[in-house]
């Protein structure tokens, strides 16, 4: 291939806010629950009903919108998408064309190149819309409108990226950046951030933009990476063959490989955007502003700096654990009850990350507490249990946060601290084993872990193993 | 007095008097109803059984001394664009034929924790879209003055149940002067508020920016204790503001001395009947003899209002009625194939011609490429009317207009010609568009003894001054007969003698 491309990339990406109540309604915004259980005349576009903003969507947007260096808007106003779909009760949706309230931002990504600034064209706020359940053996279709009127901000980026990997640190930074201040848990799989890809192809060294097209239906950062790779190739081969790039949106089909139209700008439909008029517009003042900026939580950068000072552990781990705003609490809440910051390190950047990615799990999903932590810590510390028995314990309390000092109990994992007891052990496997015993004896040292194992094993596990070893140099 | 001629005032003070028990002012009412619904046909749904069941829980609550308020037990009439829990509420229009709501409107429930027994729901035009009330989707309402003219709309229901005697009161609701203009064709009493004075929740959307609820009555009094009810701050509409000034009772007060009152020249131009702008002029005559202090002045922009309001208006319905769409409830269509097909089928087989009509102009002036140069550009004009108004204002206390160009049409004379219709709103729209309070009282009839209105205009939340002049001008005009304001009521049967006795009564008014 003579000609080199570029890809150019730009991102739409839906955020669902961690708000208790709906954007314009006092019903619970809470995932699951019976279909149409949480819903009122507003969020299922009953005639006569009016929306009332919620304040707490604004304080989450602005703060979203200060910490991408945004500019607010000071008088900002909600406009209606008109639109007709089921799961659209009123057939309009209530969002912000006109006057969103946040524009021109940025979010620094780093790329191999080193660091780079991607733009934020403007975020706006809008509500979700309800969910749509095709009955397969009845021939009709059901609406759930308990989403709907769950409140969204949309981010919309400049087209800044140029490859797949900048996209994936772009989101990675936007979520962390909404985790850090606790205004959406960002989940991709439960849809609590959804991304659309708008992507181009031009020429290296081109000036001008290429024909765009939407990738929408991407669920997951390995599905966003793969559309978008396959979409790359899909226009430079039109190109290469003198055809044009169609704009059009497109559905991923991640099972597939690959994607499909579904619709053409040629048939793309006038939503007839305009003032909401049973909104009035949203006026803030500094004041307000303020408050809000004053809210504003400890951001990475701020924290990975105090980490330094405070904590005395590896630049390393404090990297890794600052990546998410939970794991940062949770380290922090353990040292605080008194644990070495260091063994707490270790927990988390061990066993919690390896156990998160076996399962696939965000560290935001991580439910055990740091009181628990805090006493597995102290367990090994009074060398109460070994660590193989520690990590045990630890793999069940990752599961259902138990109490480890109630859990060993039960068990009865407490490490045998008995001299008398353990050299009585020490001594039937010594004369159980004469060969390991000789082979040891005639200076092969490693015939001696042989030995540590045999009577671990005897243990069921709960011995001490340095003391173990200790007993048996001493006996043979 | 008879309990169907009395005031709801009047009646609500006999029942706190123990003069007149719930039942038997809601047995009067469904009388009148018996006798008079046939011909006049003011109301699509009426509750007779459940008036009754109300009437004896108000009558208790009164017993026990826990409703003490001048509307205590007065049967009223809801226009059928206000939700009613458990009660029909169509907007007159097939595509709602089946709604029954699960909530009622903040206005409605205001009455109720007041004690008021809802009779029913008024007929209107269709989403309040319309001037005479035949655009109903169930029927014309008929004028109690003369049977063969229209009420005016879009309230006509509620307009006509209150100059019939088949309600003591009724709410209303006025986009473009859908209150004012029914009132006047009807010789009550209509108020429509300032815009946020009232709540909105439960009032089916027409054009948002626009729309206000507010009575009609027999008389002035009347008029500000329902106003007094029914305003409060409802934090579930975004649009609904908090004022202290709502002791609208206190401005009955018969003194117009020192008022100022300005007479808009351009009220006053061409199209206006001279037998309607003489009586308007009376009025503002006898006010000056009172002490008012009445000028001319020009008001500017007034033909600007017309295309403004059809713009801004039609862009809003267009969109609010978009929910109507066969999928949640109201009508759907018997077949379809597919979505979409259900969707336009329903919805054209479910909304009448002229919702139809409006949607498709509020559909055009909203689409891309025309935006600026209909919608926003109406919302500049919006503006600059608002300006003027301001302007007057500091002027006066009170501006006085006729509400409407003529008297009430007769039965099918506007439906041929909408464009005329609408022109037919020229001085009630402007109010809209401003947001300010204005009221409708009768000042005479013409020669048809039908009717005529004239509209006092105040600045935002002086609803208190509207009311003070129109309480004065209401004691200068009354006196003479206590029949003066109430229609020759006719059974259908005495449908043709009944059309004899109107230009009569106009002659006297002459």
């Amino acid at each position: 291939m003579a000609k080199q491309y570029e890809t150019v990339i730009g991102l739409e990406v839906h955020v669902e806010l961690a708000t208790k109540t709906k954007i314009f309604c006092g019903c619970s915004t809470a995932f699951g629950g019976e279909p149409n259980t949480h819903t009122c005349p507003v969020c299922t576009g009953m005639p006569g009903s009016l929306p009332v903003l919620n304040k707490q969507v604004l304080e989450y947007a602005v703060a979203v919108g200060l910490a991408t260096d945004c500019t607010i808007t000071r008088n900002c106003k909600f406009d209606r998408k008109n639109y007709f779909y089921p799961d659209n009760p009123q057939n309009y949706q209530i969002s912000q064309l006109y006057l969103p309230i946040c524009r021109d931002g940025r979010v620094e990504i780093g790329t191999e190149d080193g660091k780079k600034f991607v733009g934020i064209h403007e975020i706006h706020m809008e509500e979700d819309a309800g969910k749509l359940i095709h009955d397969e053996w009845d021939d009709c279709t059901l609406v759930d409108y308990n989403r709907s009127g769950v409140p969204l901000i949309e981010i919309v980026s400049e087209p800044d990226m140029r490859s797949s990997q900048e996209v994936i640190a772009y989101l990675e930074k936007l979520r962390m950046i909404i985790q850090y201040l606790g205004a959406s848990d960002c989940k991709l799989q439960e849809g609590s951030m959804r991304a659309d890809v708008n992507l181009s192809v031009r020429e290296a060294g081109s000036g001008e933009f290429g024909t765009r097209t939407e990738m929408k239906n991407l669920n997951s950062f390995k599905a966003i990476a793969r559309a978008i790779e396959a979409e790359r190739e899909r226009q430079i081969d039109l190109l290469e063959s003198g055809e044009a790039v169609v704009q059009e949106t497109r559905r991923w089909d991640d099972n597939q490989g690959e994607s499909y139209a579904m619709r053409s700008k040629e048939d793309a439909q006038d939503y007839r955007y305009f003032p909401d008029p049973d909104l009035v517009p949203v006026v803030l003042d500094d004041a307000f502003l303020e408050q809000i900026r004053a809210r504003q939580p400890e951001m990475r950068p701020e924290k990975m700096l105090r980490y330094k000072r405070e904590f005395d552990i590896p630049d390393y781990d404090i990297e890794i654990i600052t990546e998410s705003r939970h794991m940062a609490d949770l380290f922090e809440a353990t040292a605080a009850l008194g644990s070495q910051p260091k063994k707490v390190s270790n927990w988390l950047m061990g066993d919690t990350l390896r156990l998160l990615k076996e399962r696939d799990m965000d560290p935001g999903d991580i439910c055990f507490s740091p009181e628990n932590l805090a006493r597995l810590i102290a367990l090994t510390d009074e060398k109460a249990i070994n660590s193989s028995v520690a990590r045990e314990v630890f793999e069940v309390m990752f599961e259902k946060d138990i109490d480890p000092e109630k859990y060993v109990e039960e068990k009865g994992l407490k490490t045998v601290n008995d001299e008398g007891a353990l050299r009585a052990v020490v001594e039937q496997v010594i004369a159980a084993n004469p060969q390991s015993v000789a082979d040891f004896r005639s200076g092969k040292e490693k015939a001696i872990g042989f030995l540590v194992g045999q009577t671990m094993k005897a243990m069921k596990g709960k011995a001490d193993p340095g003391m173990v070893n200790q007993l048996l140099r001493e006996l043979l | 007095m008879k309990i169907i001629d009395m005031t709801a005032v009047e009646l609500g003070t006999a029942i706190q008097n123990r003069e007149v028990g719930v039942q038997e002012a809601v047995s009067a009412a469904l009388e009148r109803i018996e006798e008079k619904e046939a011909l006049y046909h003011c109301y699509v749904t009426l509750d007779q059984e459940g008036a009754l069941g109300q009437a004896r829980e108000v009558q208790k609550r009164i017993d026990a001394g826990e409703l003490t308020g001048a509307l205590a037990g007065v049967p009223v009439a809801i226009k059928d664009n206000l939700c009613t829990e458990g009660m029909l509420t169509t907007c007159s229009s097939r595509i709602l034929y089946n709604f029954v709501p699960t909530y009622s409107a903040q206005a409605v429930v205001n009455l109720q924790r007041a004690g008021a027994v809802i009779l029913g729901k008024t007929n209107m035009d269709e989403f309040a879209m319309g001037s005479t009330t035949e655009t109903s989707a169930f029927g014309v309402t008929r004028n109690p003055w003369d049977p063969e003219h229209v009420p005016g709309g879009s309230s006509g229901g509620s307009a006509a149940a209150v100059a019939a005697g088949e309600c003591f009161y009724a709410l209303g609701s006025d986009t473009g002067g859908s209150i004012r203009q029914p009132a006047s064709f009807c010789g009550v009493v209509g108020l429509k508020p300032t815009y946020g004075r009232v709540s909105r929740y439960g009032l089916i959307a027409y054009g948002s920016s626009l729309d206000q609820i507010g009575p009609l009555c027999k008389d002035v009094r009347d008029c500000a204790t329902v106003l007094e009810a029914i305003s409060t701050h409802d934090p579930k509409d975004s649009t609904s503001v908090p004022r202290t000034d709502t002791d609208f009772t206190s401005a009955l007060v018969e003194d117009v001395t020192g008022m100022r009152i300005g007479i808009p020249r351009d009220y006053f131009g061409e199209g206006l009947d001279p037998q309607v702008r003489e009586a308007v002029l009376k009025v503002a005559y006898a006010l000056k003899e009172r002490g008012a202090l009445v000028e001319e002045f020009d008001l500017s922009l007034v033909e600007y209002a017309i295309p403004a309001y059809y713009t801004i208006a039609t862009a809003e319905a267009s969109s609010n009625l978009e929910r109507f769409d066969g999928i949640k409830y109201g009508y759907r269509t018997q077949e379809y194939e597919g979505l979409h097909n259900m969707y336009k089928k329903s919805r054209s087989e479910g909304f009448g011609p002229e919702v139809r009509r409006r949607i498709m102009l509020g559909s055009f002036v909203l689409s891309s490429g025309y935006y600026d140069a209909y919608y926003l550009k109406a919302l500049r004009v919006k503006a600059l009317i608002k300006r003027a108004f301001d302007a007057a204002f500091e002027k006066y206390d009170v501006i006085l207009g006729p509400v409407a160009p003529t008297t009430a049409p007769r039965l099918g004379e506007s439906l041929s010609d909408p464009i005329r219709m609408y022109l037919g709103d020229i001085y009630t729209i402007a109010v809209n568009l401003a947001g300010l309070p204005a009221l409708s009282i009768p000042c005479g009839r013409d020669l048809k003894g039908l009717p005529i209105g004239v509209q006092l205009i105040g600045d935002c939340f002086r609803e208190k001054k509207l009311i003070q002049t129109a309480y004065t001008w209401e004691k200068i005009r009354g006196g003479s007969s206590p029949d003066e304001d109430t229609p020759t009521v006719c059974s259908p049967a005495r449908k043709d003698e009944c059309r004899d006795v109107g230009p009569a009564a106009g002659k006297e008014e002459r």
